[in-house]
């Protein structure tokens, strides 16, 4: 079931496996990178902290707190946020960009663009408040576009941790790294799947779960990025307690996308589903169709959203709304697991 | 200041200008004008004020230069390529396939670089990046961070969001110099969305001013001597240039900001004869 190498945390699932977040550890995914880019900071004194005035929203704070001199405020610049940390990066330095997803990467994609990744600089931007769950804010502040940004353009790693954990592990693993990167966080508090002793690798997919036995291939694979992770996870325990095969795979990163990983997984399944908080146009599933449809055509469905834009609500409830609950993702798996030939 | 030393730099602004003739003729298209009236203050820069070393163009301790409107990127290629950063035969594969010196400049080809430009706006944000590193470093007082730009570029809001950064950073590792010519694409910058006045806009935003004739040798290191001297303050140096300097029918008219010769207005000179003209006029420059 769980898969142990991952070393999950063991209170991942509540009894009944109904979805009752109030039975998990929650915290956060904005919280792990603040905890993150301290140790980022700690470990490597080129690392420098550029915010857009957020800085206690992107929980950059931290950073801020404990390093002031290598610490600016841009204002309410996303534009210059991003250019001016391409010319610290130019010196030598590794500079963090925070912002809301919506504004940073979402206002200023052409400065991304020409001075980041056409520039080949290692700035690391840091897009906060992700996802649709962002809530009462309404869709103004719900950047559901972010991920196919960013992963259009060469050269850019577009990372997106599932929880808080995983996301402080991503943070000091791309303060080492000279690539361009986008890191995708999250608002409100989602549940703690990982562990500290949960192996993290940029670049590299895991088994999260695999309820498949007697060396038989599993019925149908889920693929998920983010904090949606968990409910392909809960769907998997139940469809597994009624006999189903299910494998899931945690997909933090989605460029360089684990070609191998997603191969296996679409060979041994046949059948895949993937889950994201994101159009699914130029989202996660569509970088998994990609590869797929040239290397193993498999039958794939899309969780996420279909060409609409968000409103106000709480997480929940627009979750449900724009089809990326529980009953949805059963939904994707019942329907794929019909097209496989 | 000799006027010797004088004589040479303006003889190195027009081998600057005619070699970046020569390379649009070839390239068959690029930008003129901006080139052209930016030649006298790159002579001065790589020549005298720039500390740099073109045969170890990544030595650490040298100044940046960071030119925002990358159009005008023929000035700088010729520039380089006379201070001895490449052959100046190699200004002839000007915006050819394959070539280091692409239409805008891009840092991958040509690595010495020290940013790919084009998309207006963005340069100054970089220097001011830059310079904030040298100050978190200590090293603010070791080298300047030098951004050109153009006036036309400060109609982005991305070089207005640099301005307020740099004045409330106090930048004064950073002198911006602004080539003031008074045109644009579509034509005079005050029709097409008025800067002026420019000079009052600069000091509101904290910055020191330094008003200079950009075609004026000996004025332009009079006001880059003064722009080392600002303390406490980013310093703007507002260059009062001629667009297409030095070739007779392409000064003043917006029409050359974006043609080479052989593709501008044809009423002084025309169309097949542009480019010999041009070239004729440079070399009879007498120093």
């Amino acid at each position: 079931m769980i898969n142990e190498e991952a070393k999950l945390n063991p209170n991942i699932f509540p009894s009944d496996c109904a979805v009752d977040e109030s039975d998990f550890e929650m915290k956060a995914i904005r919280e792990g990178f603040g905890e993150g880019l301290l140790a980022a900071g700690e470990l490597d004194e080129n690392v420098v902290g550029l915010c857009a005035d957020l800085v206690e929203s992107t929980k950059m704070n931290l950073f801020a707190d404990k390093f002031p001199n290598r610490f600016i405020e841009i204002g309410v610049a996303e534009q210059n946020l991003v250019t001016v940390a391409s010319g610290m990066a130019a010196m030598g330095k590794i500079p963090f960009v925070s912002s809301y997803a919506m504004f940073s990467p979402g206002r200023n994609w052409e400065q991304i663009r020409t001075t980041i990744t056409y520039n080949d600089r290692p700035v690391k931007i840091v897009g906060s408040h992700s996802g649709i769950s962002v809530g009462p804010d309404g869709g103004t502040h719900q950047a559901i576009e972010d991920i196919a940004l960013m992963r259009v353009l060469p050269r850019m790693v577009v990372i997106s941790p599932c929880d808080a954990i995983e996301a402080r592990k991503a943070t000091i693993a791309l303060a080492k790294t000279k690539d361009p990167t986008y890191i995708r966080l999250a608002r409100e508090k989602t549940p703690v799947m990982t562990t500290e002793e949960t192996p993290f690798e940029i670049g590299k997919a895991q088994i999260f779960f695999d309820s498949s036995h007697d060396g038989k291939n599993p019925d149908v694979g889920i693929i998920a990025t983010g904090a949606l992770l968990h409910k392909a996870l809960v769907v998997a325990k139940t469809l597994s307690n009624d006999g189903a095969m299910v494998r899931v795979m945690n997909l933090h990163t989605i460029k360089p996308l684990d070609t191998d990983a997603i191969l296996k997984l679409a060979r041994e399944t046949g059948a895949l589903v993937t889950v994201e908080e994101h159009q699914i146009a130029g989202g996660m599933g569509s970088a998994v169709a990609e590869y797929l449809a040239e290397h193993h055509p498999t039958p794939i469905e899309f969780v996420g959203v279909r060409d609409q834009y968000g409103q106000s609500g709480t997480p929940d409830e627009l979750i449900e709304h724009y089809s990326m609950g529980v009953s949805h993702i059963k939904e994707a798996i019942n329907k794929v697991i019909k097209r496989k030939k | 200041m000799s006027a010797e030393e004088i004589k040479h730099l303006q003889k190195k602004a027009n081998d600057i200008r005619i070699s970046l003739i020569e390379a649009l003729i070839e390239a068959k298209s690029g930008h003129s004008g901006g080139p052209l009236g930016m030649a006298d203050i790159f002579s001065v820069l790589y020549f005298k004020e720039m500390k740099h070393d073109p045969k170890n163009p990544e030595w650490e301790e040298r100044d940046r230069l960071v030119l925002s409107n990358g159009h005008i990127c023929p000035v700088l290629y010729s520039a380089m390529a006379h201070a001895g950063y490449f052959p100046v035969e190699e200004l002839k594969t000007l915006r050819k396939f394959g070539s280091r010196l692409q239409g805008h400049p891009h840092r991958e080809y040509l690595p010495m670089l020290e940013n790919s430009s084009g998309p207006l706006g963005s340069g100054l944000s970089q220097a001011v990046g830059m310079a904030l590193a040298d100050r978190i470093d200590g090293k603010q007082n070791d080298r300047i961070v030098w951004c050109l730009t153009s006036d036309g570029e400060h109609n982005e809001g991305n070089t207005w969001e640099a301005v307020l950064l740099a004045g409330k950073e106090k930048l004064h590792n950073l002198i911006q110099i602004i080539d003031r010519n008074y045109i644009q694409i579509d034509g005079n910058t005050e029709e097409i969305m008025p800067l002026d006045p420019f000079v009052e806009k600069y000091k509101a935003f904290n910055w020191h001013v330094i008003e200079i004739n950009g075609n004026d040798i000996l004025d332009i290191i009079r006001g880059i001597k003064e722009a080392r001297s600002v303390e406490n303050k980013p310093v703007i140096i507002v260059a009062d240039t001629v667009p297409g300097k030095g070739v007779s029918f392409m000064e003043n008219r917006y029409e050359w900001h974006g043609n080479p010769p052989g593709k501008g207005p044809e009423d002084v000179v025309t169309k097949d004869k542009q480019g010999e003209v041009a070239l004729k006029e440079l070399r009879a420059i007498n120093f």
